[in-house]
């Protein structure tokens, strides 16, 4: 298999993985995380044991990264680095943060949602990627 | 509504973790949906492309089997579809101006404890709170 076509591979198992541990741990299900963001309610602190569970493991994988020169598919790793704290992050994440707590819904858990088809879910993606094509034709080739 | 369930909750992090670190060390890529989707859909460079489309694939091919064997794993949003509208056009361009959500922030970022990850961390879990309380308080709405 050549390199992009071993990647490819790689990121459908991964994407599978990460879908499962989604389904498993609570997280698609809207009214579980809602009731995680409810912290004057009934609240339900699972999400923290989501978290946990997720930092714990990956933390380990960047000493490894750090360890290694490359990955091992490809040349080398893209992570971010030297991005700003800014105004557009801020904007950005109190503008994610009310449109999760208004619908229950961020990205990864509305995607593996998308395989029940149903109404909610559709409305839901189909307004996000909008937000998304808004963004890109209000500021393109920011990322 | 609040069932606390901290066992699955850690394990299915745990695979979520699984899951970005196998992205991380094998190709040296984050797993942030909203960046992963944002490429996948509307990027320009080819040869990037693929390995985002498969990502998604995986995460939403992941559904299938709750759908049929553990249906209630996969709950719609209990909130009205207009809302969602909004939501879903919030966090759409919340995470493009915010460069990630719950994934790449909450999880990939908070992991290699990236200050810009944190603050915007932080940001929406506190701004996804408070809207889910205020939105309890005076819309009357359960989460």
């Amino acid at each position: 298999m050549s390199p992009s076509r071993q990647r490819t591979a790689l990121a459908l198992a991964a994407g599978a993985v990460f879908g499962v541990g989604l389904g498993v741990s609570g997280m698609a299900k809207p009214g579980k995380v809602l009731a995680f963001l409810d912290v004057g309610g009934d609240w339900d602190p699972t999400l923290l044991f989501v978290m946990g569970g997720a930092v714990g493991v990956h933390f380990w994988a960047y000493r490894c990264m750090r360890r290694r020169s490359a990955p091992r598919f490809a040349e080398r790793f893209s992570v971010p680095a030297g991005m700003p704290i800014d105004a557009r992050l801020g904007l950005g994440a109190v503008l994610f943060g009310v449109g999760w707590g208004l619908g229950g819904y961020c990205p990864g858990p509305a995607f593996i949602s998308l395989a029940t088809l149903g109404l909610p879910v559709l409305v839901f993606v189909g307004a996000m990627l909008a937000g998304m094509l808004l963004v890109r034709a209000v500021s393109p080739g920011s990322e | 509504m609040s069932d606390f369930t901290p066992v699955s909750g850690l394990v299915g992090g745990a695979l979520i973790g699984v899951a970005a670190s196998l992205l991380l060390l094998g190709s040296g890529r984050i797993a942030g949906v909203s960046g992963i989707a944002a490429g996948a859909l509307f990027s320009r460079e080819g040869g990037e492309r693929w390995w985002r489309l498969a990502f998604l694939a995986g995460l939403i091919g992941a559904g299938l089997p709750f759908v049929v064997f553990a249906p209630e794993a996969i709950g719609p949003s209990p909130r009205p579809l207009l809302w969602l509208a909004l939501a879903g056009l919030l966090v759409g361009v919340g995470t493009r101006l915010g460069g990630g959500c719950t994934s790449g922030h909450g999880v990939c970022g908070v992991s290699r404890l990236s200050p810009r990850s944190l603050v915007a961390t932080a940001l929406f879990v506190g701004t996804g709170m408070l809207t889910v309380s205020l939105l309890r308080i005076f819309a009357g709405a359960a989460p």
